[in-house]
């Protein structure tokens, strides 16, 4: 087994997922199965190789800093299921400080 | 009127002449789709009332005549964004999502006076290889009903197969839009990344996306990719040099070309030999035409799999969590608190196909698995594009099947999500690697069509045009009309 | 046991950019919420970054301030987590490869010098704002969202609650004199968190750290710090161990509460951001750079001191902030004697800011009202005690012409002696008493005598020159 259910909780857990409990033995053997299929990469020597990360190799790509005017806030909230005023919003939350920046 | 019997440039001149109005070619294009789409299901939405004023308007105006396109009905893969007109990339996430702005792509088509007449169904964000993946409906092969159109732009191959669109639009992140092209008989491109604007496109491995058109003839293809490509101001990772005419030198023939032959894509145990054949065969005429066939080697073609699964899934885990219920999309109804929210509405908005995939490269990220997964696959990856590189210093174009089978049947693979991530073998190199291919029709194995993909440098996509264009010159795979078989 | 407090600083310095890092929408505060935004800021599906060519300018020039060396390759990464102010759900950041490392700044706590290294500055966007609401909701407001950010990180180097104030100071002072952020705490273009934790002196390895937040001022990242060497020693020296712990600081209490701790961290799988190229910073870019910075407080005070003979303590106080420095500097280029000038801005000038609260480019004083007023006084026109109604004038209402103003208000100096002698003569005819008083060898009756022609000239009279007519005048009687 490449993967365990507690590392698929885990991950589920990171990614804002829930697996039923019904489901995390199937879910488990399949994630597994996959892990195990990418992990034939094990086999390649990659010693010294730079990573590719980008689809084109070009860099320096940037704007000059000219403003402007935002989307019309009407329109952002067209799709936004509950507001007040001009704010988005959502339940309470502990601040848990999960804002990094 | 039925566009199987015309290319985009004989649409044009009975446009230019008053033979045919755009008004007739939009209600042509609706006609056909309520024929055809019942037993299809290639369409999630039309915008009937907005393409036929565009078709008033532009029949006022009048055809323009130095550009090809003006006029000419177009159907739009649902994960590319149509302002005003509801985008779901078929998912639950987004059933009810209206796009304040549109996609480059789609501005541009209808800057080149295209008339988008609806949305096409596809795999849910386009992971899946079978259409099947779908919130909404299930999508057919035109040529066997019973049988999957390929994927995940598999709406956008069956319209334009089945004769409701002369042009669709898909998207290619592992070969969405080849391995559709080849299971239903067109000409689908994969342009080199960077070639088209993926701004207005819903992300999915964002270093693999790129956007190409679904034709039936080689030429009618370039020219539908002349008017999409270009650098974006708004896309960082649009290609900043110049774009070309494709349609320039496309008939300059093959003759003193090299064409090279990935032993690794010929696999000739394949339990299907009919699509070996087909491209074998293929070989052969270019042969005789005057091109030199020569085999080459692709070596770290095996890891593509793998590579391609790991890197292109921690792009999506990371570029599908925006879809998180607060500013837009679907949002679970029994919420108590701002957890409930994130947890409940991804776990009932996205499918299982799109769970597993976002578990997969939430896991390949992940501290502890980093080096082993996702670096390990981008170095992977420098290795499948320094392949590439290697054997485009000796040939031209490099000439291999799209896919190792022809279509498959609805329902086969979708319990394997292994077998399906395999059916993705021959075309998710190109990805990885960057470089161009389109697939075109190259025969038949078992009734159902076999396509074949031409592979050039990166940006030389006249080339890749131009050797498909000599195929297509000298066989009728092209003209051949799907069967609806197993349709009434 | 003997604890030393080992501490490092997170601080966060918005950039003062027209447009945002990666979207074209506007980057100022104070706007209504989320009108300041677009699609692209609110994380809208098929929406890309494209970066902002000033904030990595922005980003070096503060970089080498803190004397940092600049990455020539670099680039952008992806930091992921959830948070309803976070609308990609990952912010675009720096990881492994920041635009500065290597820095280093020097800081003075009572007298002595110190220098602090400067790990990394790395650039990032920022994020929207929550508020909490009463009721059970938060609300959302995204015109922060994506607003230029550089992170700059110490090395664990400061050993008190001082020190780390001081270098918040001169790190502040440093950034602004680049003029690539108001750097302002209150209004949050400057922001701070502090690791901190202890260990036995003379012990090399670190002990378990705590991670401080919510400090929204230099006070409190002192107070917090503070705070929690006490509770960190008190657990300690009880024998007891400490958990890794990220706690918030406490503004009515001064003390600081537990967030969480270290196993509910999250994992921020970091990769490189895909839909931005790499940079290539040429070394031409980063010379010219360099040679755009401003003379920073250090060069300046020496300058001071050398060039004008101002005393270094006049020095350190006018290079506090870059204003005051460059108000001086025009000033002194107006013509004005630097000494003069040095004591206007350290005296009426910064009481008449404390007193109304204001900033030194808010009023209407220019460097070269200030010097017109200064060399009206050196050349006698007027008084020292009617040129702080001038001032008052100037930095109220302003004036393009110093002169033509005083003599409009009436303030010119009466130092003409025909016009004086008169008023003497009248007014020692009065004072037969303060004459005697004089002779008698009384110097408080001359005193007096000037106080009667000042009162009899309201005041302007040029008291010199009284002074000298009224002498002058005794001796003759």
């Amino acid at each position: 087994m490449a993967i365990n259910e507690e590392t698929v909780k885990q991950v589920a857990k990171l990614a804002k997922l829930e697996i039923e409990e019904e489901d995390i033995h199937t879910f488990t053997k399949e994630m597994d199965s996959i892990i195990e299929m990418v992990e034939q990469l094990e086999g390649l020597d990659t010693e010294g190789i730079e990573g590719t990360y980008h689809g084109l190799n070009q860099h320096n790509v940037w704007r000059e800093d000219k403003a402007s005017n935002g989307t019309d806030r009407e329109d952002l909230f067209k799709n936004v299921k509950t507001r007040k005023d001009g704010y988005i919003e959502v339940p309470a939350m502990f601040d848990n400080g999960g804002s990094e920046a | 009127m039925n566009f199987l019997d015309y290319t985009l440039e004989e649409l044009h001149d009975k446009l230019v002449s008053k033979e045919l109005t755009a008004v007739d070619l939009v209600e042509a294009s609706y006609k056909r789709i309520e024929e055809t789409d019942e037993q299809v299901g290639a369409f999630l939405a039309l915008s009937k009332e907005e393409a036929l004023q565009a078709a008033r308007e532009t029949d006022e105006k009048g055809i323009d005549p130095n550009n090809v396109l003006s006029g000419l009905p177009v159907g739009i893969k649902d994960n590319i964004l149509t302002k005003g007109v509801t985008t779901t990339a078929s998912s639950k996430m987004l059933e009810d999502f209206v796009p304040v702005y549109d996609a480059t792509a789609t501005e541009k088509l209808k800057g080149a006076g295209m008339i988008s007449v609806g949305k096409l169904n596809m795999d849910e964000f386009a992971m899946g290889g079978s259409t099947e993946n779908s919130a909404f409906k299930l999508t057919r092969n035109p040529w066997d009903l019973s049988k999957v159109p390929g994927g995940s732009s598999g709406g956008s191959a069956a319209a334009v197969a089945a004769g409701q669109v002369p042009v669709s639009l898909g998207s290619d992140t592992g070969g969405s839009v080849r391995e559709p092209a080849a299971f239903t008989g067109l000409v689908g491109v994969k342009p080199t990344y960077g070639r088209v604007s993926r701004y207005g496109l819903i992300a999915f491995g964002s270093s693999l996306d790129q956007i190409g058109p679904f034709t039936r003839t080689v030429k009618d293809n370039a020219l539908v990719l002349n008017a999409i490509s270009g650098h974006d101001p708004k896309d960082s990772t649009s290609y900043n040099g110049e774009t070309p005419d494709f349609t320039e030198g496309i008939d300059k023939g093959v003759k003193g070309l090299r064409i090279g032959v990935p032993k690794e894509y010929f696999n000739e145990d394949a339990k299907e030999t009919g699509v070996i054949e087909s491209v074998r065969n293929a070989l052969k005429l270019y042969e005789e035409l005057g091109a030199e066939i020569v085999e080459v080697s692709l070596p770290h073609s095996r890891y593509g799999i793998p590579a391609y699964y790991i890197i292109a899934s921690s792009e999506a885990s990371s570029n599908l969590q925006r879809f998180d219920g607060i500013r837009y999309g679907y949002r679970s109804e029994n919420v108590s608190s701002l957890e409930d929210i994130y947890v409940k509405s991804r776990s009932e908005g996205f499918g299982l196909e799109v769970k597993r995939r976002i578990m997969l490269g939430t896991f390949s990220l992940s501290s502890g698995f980093y080096d082993a997964h996702f670096k390990k696959a981008a170095q992977a990856r420098t290795l499948i594009r320094n392949d590439f590189d290697t054997v485009f210093a000796d040939v031209d174009v490099l000439v291999a099947p799209t896919t190792t089978t022809t279509a498959f049947e609805i329902g086969g693979k979708i319990d394997d999500p292994l077998a399906m991530y395999m059916s993705d073998i021959l075309t998710v190199p190109v990805n990885l690697a960057g470089v161009p291919s389109l697939s075109i029709p190259c025969g038949f194995s078992n009734d159902m069509p076999v396509g074949m993909q031409i592979i050039s440098k990166h940006f030389d996509e006249q080339m890749m045009y131009r050797v498909a264009y000599a195929f297509e010159k000298e066989t009728d795979f092209h003209t051949k009309k799907p069967a609806f078989k197993g349709g009434e | 046991m003997n604890l030393e407090p080992v501490i490092g600083l997170e601080v966060h310095v918005e950039l003062k950019t027209e447009s945002k890092m990666f979207s074209p929408s506007p980057a100022h505060f104070g706007a209504e919420p989320n009108t300041n935004t677009n699609v692209i800021d609110w994380g809208h599906p098929g929406v890309l970054p494209v970066v902002n060519k000033q904030a990595i300018e922005y980003g070096m020039k503060a970089a080498l301030a803190l004397n940092c060396k600049i990455a020539t390759h670099t680039k952008f990464d992806r930091k992921n987590y959830f948070y309803p102010d976070n609308p990609k759900a990952y912010q675009i950041s720096q990881f492994d490869q920041p635009i500065g490392y290597d820095g280093w700044i020097e800081i003075e706590v009572n007298g002595e010098k110190k220098k602090i290294r400067i790990e990394r500055v790395h650039l990032e966007e920022d994020a929207g704002k929550n508020m909490h609401g009463e009721d059970g909701s938060s609300y959302v407001d995204l015109n922060r969202q994506g607003t230029p950010l550089i992170e700059i990180v110490s090395e664990a180097d400061m050993r008190s609650p001082e020190e780390a104030y001081a270098y918040l100071e001169t790190l502040k002072q440093l950034i602004q004199f680049t003029e690539v952020s108001d750097v302002k705490m209150q209004e949050g273009s400057m922001r701070c968190d502090a690791n901190i934790s202890l260990r036995p002196f003379g012990q090399e390895e670190f002990g378990t750290k705590a991670e401080l937040k919510n400090l929204n001022s230099f006070t409190y990242v002192r107070k917090g710090l503070d705070f929690e060497i006490s509770r960190q020693e008190k657990v300690l020296n009880a024998g007891g161990a400490l958990d890794q712990e990220t706690r918030r600081y406490d503004e009515s209490t001064g003390g600081t509460i537990l967030m969480r701790t270290k196993e509910g961290s999250s994992d921020y799988r970091y990769f490189p951001e895909p839909d931005i190229p790499n940079l290539v910073i040429s070394d031409e870019w980063i010379d010219s750079v360099r040679a755009s910075l401003p003379e920073m407080p250090k060069e300046r005070q020496a300058r001071y001191v050398k060039e004008f003979n101002l005393p270094e303590y006049d020095a350190v106080v006018l290079t506090a902030t870059v204003e005051m420095s460059n108000f001086f500097q025009g000033t002194v280029d107006n013509g004005a004697d630097p000494k003069q000038a040095s004591n206007w801005l350290m005296g009426e000038v910064s009481a008449y800011l404390n007193s109304e609260q204001v900033e030194l480019l808010d009023t209407a004083l220019t460097p070269e009202s200030l010097a017109e007023m200064i060399n009206l006084i050196a050349d006698g026109t007027i008084s020292s005690k009617i040129a702080k109604k001038v001032f008052k004038e100037l930095v109220t209402n302003g004036s393009t012409d110093v002169k033509a103003l005083v003599e409009e208000k009436g303030w010119v100096q009466l130092s003409d002696p025909s016009k004086l002698l008169p008023i003497i003569t009248d007014t020692l005819d009065k004072n037969e008493q303060s004459i005697e008083d004089y002779k008698n060898g009384k110097d408080r009756a001359l005193g007096f005598l000037v106080g009667q022609v000042m009162k009899q000239t309201r005041g302007q009279a040029n008291p010199g020159m009284v002074n000298k007519l009224l002498k002058q005048e005794l001796d003759k009687r």
